[in-house]
């Protein structure tokens, strides 16, 4: 969404001005007192998602391209994590390092497939390899099938640091999301996000403005998928596990719900469509149990006929500024 | 019995047939998909589920009605299709002005909530149904057995694809369908309802679906996740065939579900991704699929 100016004001009020920095402030504050007063672990939880949906974000929101099959990068991220500190013994920092670049390499191979269609074929093709490699999951000794791999050590950050410790654990995720977050801020904020808006806009005109379109997408798909991987790599050391659930479809699915129910385009909006979803699936999941997924789909249908924007971006629209 | 490449010929051809059906299937799905495409310019996510409503629909027919499989052919169909003339009613009409990706993610919702539905009424595990008495048994052709009811699938889905590429490509009905296609606005100043032919043909298309669901019944279990599942591959067909052509989706709907088959024979570990590595290379090496327009 871009910035609205009502033209008659003159010069709009500082607050405006700086939204979306004064939003950072409260949102980090908020964060830093949240586990305080609500449980670590599902706020741990949260913020693997928020990064999870942030780093989707920056592709439908700011290229205009729908991956249906982000499961890929979190769930492989999250198995090889998890691997590399349970059987190799890696400490958490190289177990997620690990996870990472394996998310990384993914996104090479599976973008520079699926950036040679448009639209909804796009679409098509990033589901279509994903759930290619949800059947090498299901397949492969080392995933430990159906069991997953389960009692994931948590260790000792750069060897000193305890992440035992529930409340050291959500600082270090705390660190992880918001160097996430702040660098898709940059990632958007530079000349290169610029020309990520200009082929979201009008693909056709960016080409013969000179820029090769296609390492643009690329790029900002292997970044994506990078952070993404990022995001499952924390959530295999947070909660010790990585499972299937990780890598299958509808984990593709939930990550398209967040950024929608946030708002498709905003900064914030993914945080806050993680936090809405993970918190429903938390509570909502102890009292109506299977009918979650009904929810879900309920939610679906509802934003995409009815609020476009999402939380984050209606709220923009109402305050009149970016966030 | 004799052998081919080192496999029993029984082998080989049991495979072979298998390969036929889920094509069968692959086929009628990645049709009804591609003339949704083409007339609603949305691709219908929840087509998996419309195939999985179709098997449930036979079922609860049978259950509540007593009305065989004949019946539930022609019932089901038309019961699904109606409700997804419903659907397009309600919802899609309201996305055509917007872009494509908001019909995709409409359509994933109505696909979670059709599966979570069932999933809730039914459970996960599958539901029998059993394969109508005309057409039980089956009969030896001397390089393999033919069950009687595989061979009336393969039929039936080869004759309603060549139907609806007959009704498309070669009446009047059809001719009005491809140039609304092209340009509504157009067919609209000929005095032609558009918008009711929109609606028919979504409703044609889920009828497809639903139809597909009901043959597959008795050869798969009826369970919530049957379509799911199928849909991904589907999507990857659509993928390598393209959608600009009619023809192109039925024959690369039938040639993936052979290839597949073999898979199985040869490197059985490879059989369920076969298709998606398929699709890798047809993208590396044709982008615009097999049949498809460069757009």
């Amino acid at each position: 969404m871009e910035r609205v100016i009502d033209p008659l004001t003159k010069k709009p009020p500082v607050w405006r001005k700086q939204s979306e920095i004064i939003a950072f402030v409260i949102m980090v504050i908020a964060l830093v007192v949240a586990p305080f007063m609500v449980y670590p672990l599902f706020l741990m939880q949260a913020m693997c998602f928020a990064l999870f949906a942030c780093a989707f974000n920056l592709l439908i929101g700011y290229v205009g391209l729908l991956s249906f099959g982000h499961a890929l990068y979190f769930g492989w991220a999250s198995y090889l994590s998890a691997y590399a500190a349970k059987v190799w013994g890696f400490p958490p920092e190289f177990a997620i390092l690990t996870g990472t670049v394996t998310a990384a390499f993914c996104g090479i191979v599976a973008g520079s497939l699926a950036i040679r269609r448009q639209g909804i074929y796009f679409a098509m093709i990033t589901l279509a390899l994903a759930q290619m490699m949800y059947f090498f999951a299901l397949q492969a000794k080392f995933t430990g099938g159906e069991d997953g791999i389960q009692g994931v050590p948590r260790g000792h950050l750069f060897g000193l640091i305890d992440l035992r410790n529930e409340m050291t654990m959500y600082f270090v995720v705390l660190a992880i999301f918001l160097a996430g977050f702040v660098f898709i801020y940059r990632i958007i904020h530079s000349p290169f996000g610029e020309v990520l808006k200009a082929i979201r806009e009008n693909e056709v005109r960016t080409i013969s403005l000179g820029y090769k379109t296609e390492r643009y997408k690329l790029l900002a798909f292997v970044l994506s998928a990078t952070l993404a991987g990022c995001a499952g790599a924390t959530k295999a050391i947070v909660l010790q596990i990585a499972s299937l659930t990780d890598v299958n479809w509808p984990m593709s699915g939930e990550v398209v719900l967040m950024a929608l129910v946030g708002g498709l385009g905003t900064i914030f909006g993914p945080v806050a469509g993680s936090f809405v979803i993970v918190a429903m699936q938390n509570f909502l999941g102890e009292h109506v149990g299977e009918w979650v997924t009904v929810i879900q789909g309920g939610i679906f249908v509802a934003c995409v006929l009815l609020f476009r924007r999402g939380i984050i971006g209606e709220l923009a629209a109402l305050l009149r500024i970016r966030l | 019995m004799f052998e081919i490449f080192g496999i029993p010929s029984q082998a080989l051809f049991g495979q072979l047939l298998i390969g036929l059906i889920n094509g069968s299937f692959y086929a009628l799905l990645s049709l009804g998909l591609a003339v949704i495409f083409g007339m609603l310019n949305i691709i219908n996510f929840s087509h998996g589920a419309q195939y999985m409503m179709g098997a449930f629909a036979a079922y609860l027919i049978l259950q509540y009605s007593g009305l065989g499989y004949w019946a539930a052919l022609i019932v089901a169909p038309i019961l699904v299709g109606i409700t997804g003339i419903i659907v397009e009613r309600f919802f899609l009409q309201w996305l055509y002005k917007l872009d494509h990706l908001y019909g995709l993610l409409l359509t994933f919702g109505l696909a979670l909530i059709i599966e979570g539905v069932a999933r809730n009424y039914f459970g996960s595990a599958g539901l029998p149904y059993t394969v109508p008495e005309s057409l039980q048994g089956g009969r030896n052709l001397g390089f393999m057995f033919l069950p009687n009811y595989r061979a009336w699938v393969i039929v039936a889905s080869l004759t309603i694809c060549i139907g609806t590429w007959f009704v498309i490509e070669r009446t009047r009905l059809g001719a009005y369908l491809r140039a609304a296609t092209e340009n509504p606005t157009l067919v609209r100043a000929f005095g032609i309802n558009v918008p009711r032919m929109i609606t028919l043909t979504y409703g044609f298309g889920v009828a497809l679906a639903a139809f597909a669901g009901v043959m597959a019944a008795p050869i798969y279990n009826v369970s919530p996740q049957m379509g799911s599942e199928l849909i991904i591959v589907v999507f990857a067909v659509v993928v390598i065939g393209g959608m600009g052509s009619i023809l192109g989706a039925i024959v690369t709907g039938f040639g993936l579900g052979v290839v597949e088959g073999l898979t199985k024979v040869f490197f059985p570990e490879a059989s369920n991704t076969v298709i998606f590595v398929i699709m890798a290379i047809v993208l590396l090496v044709r982008p615009a699929g097999l049949f498809g327009r460069r757009a």
